[in-house]
């Protein structure tokens, strides 16, 4: 950064913002609301600067301060019990949420949104999610091992899902593949709901030593506040174009993208050179840079710690010359770490920093006096509270109500509606109806997807998709794991946001145990329309009251999150979709169950029971009907099917188990016969009896609580004497055919294997290529 | 030099003793990614890993070299293209062509980076198809008879994974003929060819026999629970990929086995 052209800049200073109070500021260009502007000027006693006023804009937004879901998120703070606490190493609040796994081992994951970048530009914005909720990780001073992807896309065959699912998924894959991470699952969907919000979620997940946690704080006066990896450049600026008022000259690039271009081979060298310096004990503190850049990472390193912060922003590395003040602070630019370092460590984080070939440069050092002080050229042009710009943001009510219509679409059963005509019955019409299934765009494989990911790399990797969880080892030495896996159905959450929200954890949850693994911790990713239409808020004051309802019960904490508002298009809001991950542990990886059955002989149970709960199914779905009450939550339920399948998995009762969810029970057997192409002879009289249901029904039901488990011969007395005690209901439904090829159930004939397959894999490759 | 586990402590394996005297090198470059796992083959097959820098200006005491795959440099350019001119390539083409033949292996970039080097003819570019693609490959081991094929029976068919973007292996027919009449192409692709590589080549080594490269991962097939049959269920083992690191063991340590 050369002075000359920092010259051409007129720098409105803190002592210019005293003396010309009446200067006219481009607020709510930068997105600020009167109240909020107001705010800003009542907090520093004068009016802001420009680049103030740039920091407190981007903090302020929705997306950083949560203002509207603030006071409803409070409640996965209050709603915690001892036993959810006893794990818990870091809560909500730092980068990411810790989990203790015992051995001194700690895990953290988190789960983000990358919506609005991945509809417009759908490879960088998928891209650089990845790589945001990666330094998320890093942050926490762990080492990132996997990533997963829940993504929801339009109408498969609407003309724009084919631009949006191409970009995202090469962006995951090029981003993610190139860091050496194993993407092991996740979710994909499509409703045309999502075709002007396409959500693109992404998880990631880090293993550390217990000392080796660290936290976003600058503590100890005089340690050194040093940026470094990417360079400073005009991406992802958005609103803050608007400051180029202050530049003399208009030669400056224009039209910068507001979405963040990616660089994974930075991240990679910029993972390594973290884990480097953690190891080293190098740095004090550490933050990523994600939204709102640096206004972000100083803000929130000052009040976090001592409180106090100086920082001279020409020091900062440009790719760009031109950028002015403001558009420093704001600049998205992907690939950057902030850290502190005490002085005696300069020297040696350098070292580091030269060994990877890493930029970096020393911006300023921790103060104890309360202000976060940025200079350009020696001229202050920042003063302020950092509290006041990262915790002291402003919080709203905002109104809520259920909505007017939510009564007459939970009226509107898929029994008995149009859509429901010719429901079929006869064997033939059934083998149709399954195969109709598994091909359809929500159900059928996703390997068009997944194999465009590595799930290899790190050799830790024990289960990927499509099994229910992904699983990966820890500690080479033990066997300690970890599962992941996520889940939500904006259509259940649409027909009942309260009970839909546990759905989705109910479902994560059961997915988790169903891989042996013992759930512990949830992050959450909420996705919703407009906080300011009173329908959605309600939706989302809902949804977060089932969730944090819902985790009581299930023992386990929200460890982290985020919260991804203003996806609709036009007043029409996407189904609101709570994405809920659960992480789980293993002791030993070798125990893990795999979702399908291999030995021939082997008993296959249903453990649960089926109602007929139709409404919101994928059946109804396939049907155009959206309509009715979602299947009923049953908690208590769930944890005793868990409890069962972690222990039959730990004392090696079963070979296999799958989660019944979307599809039913039709889907869990066709998935657990094309796991390793091995047939089955099912027969679901007793079902059928017992439940007091229809076979149709008893194939196309998504009642909760249930799983398909394979039981060697030697472990059913030993797994039925199990379940009989703790009083869950199970029946035995049928045998694996290995020799068979076919999947038979009751007199439906005609479902080979060979068929299925052809059916469930063809689908994206026809809509995609 | 130590070795790092990718997390955690490493696996206790019991092999032959004798084994573990064989020290093989394993190379990391900016963008390196199957580094680890590379290591933990070497270490499950029974021997010494090294770690090695590519900025390292002398290849130290190792008996044969890994170069692992990942997208050095980013592979903006070439893929490879920048890894070749590291100051350790230097010395490991030095080493491969000198008498004592030392044995290298290159996988997936590490086969771009040998090509890049002139160490193996032809080159690689992007998929037929144009996207990453991993899956669970079916290979014919056409050659047993080099550093790294010795633990097979020529013919024999592996499972291993592949994964890459830029797999496609590309020579001119006079080339192509001249490795075919050489048994220098040391593994083909069975059943389906993953990227459009001529004449289904997924590997071949240098006229020595010394050097192989190949697209495909046999590091990710080396352990009980972490394989192809594991993950995948395609049939094969978890281990088919061990025999690489078991073969330049053997020949390192002399006699049989």
């Amino acid at each position: 950064m050369s002075i000359e052209t920092t010259k051409k800049f007129n720098i409105d200073t803190v002592e210019n913002a005293v003396k010309t109070p009446d200067t006219e500021l481009p607020w709510a260009e930068l997105g600020l609301k009167r109240n909020e502007f107001d705010e800003i000027v009542k907090v520093l006693g004068r009016r802001p600067t420009g680049a103030e006023l740039a920091m407190y804009s981007v903090m302020w937004s929705e997306h950083c301060s949560y203002k509207s879901s603030k006071n409803h998120l409070r409640q996965f703070g209050e709603k915690v019990t001892p036993e959810m606490k006893k794990d818990m190493l870091v809560g909500i609040g730092e980068n990411a949420g810790v989990t203790n796994l015992g051995d001194g081992w700690a895990v953290t994951f988190k789960i983000e949104s990358h919506n609005s970048p991945s509809f417009v530009e759908p490879y960088q914005g998928a891209a650089t999610g990845i790589g945001g909720i990666v330094r998320d990780i890093i942050s926490m001073g762990a080492r990132p091992v996997a990533v997963m992807d829940p993504l929801r896309f339009g109408a498969i065959d609407h003309p724009d899902t084919a631009r949006v699912m191409h970009g995202a998924v090469a962006g995951i894959g090029g981003y993610g593949n190139s860091l050496g991470l194993p993407n092991i699952g996740g979710e994909m969907v499509f409703d045309s709901v999502y075709q002007g919000n396409p959500l693109v979620n992404a998880l990631a997940v880090g293993v550390m030593r217990h000392e080796d946690i660290r936290l976003a704080n600058a503590s100890g006066k005089g340690n050194k506040v040093v940026l470094f990896g990417a360079r400073t450049g005009g991406d992802g600026i958005g609103g803050a174009s608007v400051l180029a008022s202050e530049s003399f000259d208009d030669t400056k690039p224009s039209k910068r993208p507001a979405v963040q271009v990616g660089d994974p081979f930075a991240e990679k060298v910029l993972i390594e050179c973290c884990l480097e310096l953690f190891k080293g004990s190098l740095v004090e503190g550490i933050q990523d840079l994600g939204a709102a850049g640096i206004s972000c990472a100083t803000s929130e390193l000052a009040s976090n710690g001592d409180g106090g912060m100086a920082v001279e922003l020409t020091s900062v590395l440009l790719r760009d010359p031109t950028l002015t003040p403001g558009e420093i602070l704001m600049s998205e630019s992907q690939e950057r770490m902030m850290a502190v370092v005490t002085p005696e460590n300069v020297e040696a984080f350098e070292a580091v920093m030269d060994k990877w070939a890493v930029e970096y440069a020393w911006l300023g050092e921790v103060t104890d006096s309360g202000r976060l002080i940025i200079t350009w050229e020696g001229e202050v042009i920042v003063d302020v509270d950092p509290r006041t710009v990262a915790h002291d943001g402003p919080v709203y009510d905002r109104p809520f109500a259920r909505p007017e219509w939510q009564d007459a679409v939970q009226a509107d059963s898929f029994t008995g509606s149009v859509q429901d005509a010719g429901r079929p019955s006869a064997p033939a019409e059934l083998a149709k109806a399954v195969t109709e299934l598994v091909a359809s765009p929500n159900m059928c494989s996703k390997s068009w997807i997944t194999n465009q990911y590595d799930r290899y790399v790190g050799g830790n990797t024990s289960m990927a998709f499509p099994d229910d969880a992904g699983v990966v080892r820890v500690d080479e030495e033990s066997g300690l794991g970890v599962a992941l896996a996520t889940d939500a159905n904006g259509r259940y959450t649409y027909l009942d946001p309260y009970h839909g929200a546990q759905l989705a954890l109910a479902e994560a949850y059961r997915n988790v145990a169903t891989s042996g693994a013992v759930p512990m911790a949830v992050s959450d990713c909420l996705n919703f329309g407009s906080p300011e239409d009173p329908d959605v808020m309600w939706q989302l004051a809902e949804a977060i009251r089932g969730l944090s309802d819902a985790c009581m019960v299930l023992g386990i904490p929200v460890t982290g999150g985020n919260v991804s508002l203003y996806n609709q298009t036009g007043t029409t809001p996407i189904h609101p979709s709570p994405v809920v991950a659960v992480l789980g542990k293993l002791d030993d990886v070798a125990r893990r169950t795999p979702s399908g059955w291999r030995e021939d002989g082997q008993a296959i149970y249903l453990l649960g029971t089926t109602a007929a709960e139709l409404d919101g199914s994928e059946w109804a779905n396939m049907r155009g009907h959206l309509g009715g009450q979602p299947p009923k939550v049953d908690l208590g339920a769930e944890r005793a099917l868990g409890e069962i399948l972690i222990n039959a998995s730990r004392d090696g009762m079963i070979d296999s188990a799958h989660d019944l969810s979307e599809g039913g029970l039709a889907a869990a057997l066709v998935e657990s016969s094309l796991r390793y192409g091995v047939g089955a002879r099912i027969a679901l009289q007793d079902v059928l009896d017992r439940d007091g249901v229809d076979l149709f029904t008893a194939l196309f039901s998504e009642s909760q609580g249930r799983a398909v488990v394979g039981v060697p011969r030697s472990e059913e007395v030993r797994f039925t004497d199990m379940c009989t005690a703790r009083g869950f209901a199970h029946t035995r439904i049928g045998v694996v055919d290995a020799a068979s090829g076919t999947l038979e159930i009751n007199d439906v004939a005609g479902l080979s294997l060979d068929a299925l397959r052809e059916a469930h894999e063809a689908t994206l490759p026809k809509y995609f290529g | 030099m130590t070795e790092l586990p990718l997390i955690g402590e490493s696996i206790a394996v019991a092999v032959e003793p004798r084994l573990a005297g064989a020290r093989i090198g394993v190379v990391t470059f900016p963008g390196t990614l199957d580094d680890r796992d590379a290591a933990r083959a070497v270490r499950l097959a029974g021997g010494t890993a090294v770690e090695l820098w590519h900025a390292d200006t002398e290849l130290g005491d190792v008996d044969a070299v890994v170069i692992p795959g990942g997208f050095s440099y980013g592979d903006y350019l070439r893929a490879g293209a920048i890894a070749r001119f590291a100051p350790l390539m230097s010395r490991i083409i030095d080493a491969a062509n000198s008498d004592a033949k030392l044995p290298v292996l290159g996988i997936c970039n590490g086969f771009q980076i040998l090509t890049e080097s002139h160490l193996l003819p032809g080159s690689m570019i992007k998929n037929d198809h144009l996207k990453f693609m991993c899956r669970d490959q079916v290979l014919r081991v056409e050659n047993s008879n080099t550093a790294w094929t010795l633990d097979y029976q020529a013919g024999q068919e592996i499972t291993v994974p592949l994964k890459n973007q830029d797999g496609q292996y590309l020579a001119d027919d006079k080339t192509l003929d001249a490795l075919e009449a050489e048994g220098r192409v040391v593994f083909r692709y069975v059943g389906f060819n993953p990227n459009g590589s001529r004449r289904d080549i997924a590997g071949i080594s240098n006229a020595a026999g010394n050097v192989v490269g190949l697209m495909p991962h046999p590091e990710h097939a080396v352990e009980a629970g972490f394989g192809p049959e594991s993950l995948d269920g395609v049939g094969g083992s978890d281990t088919d990929g061990l025999g690489f690191f078991t073969s330049v063991l053997t020949k390192i340590v002399g006699g049989d086995k």
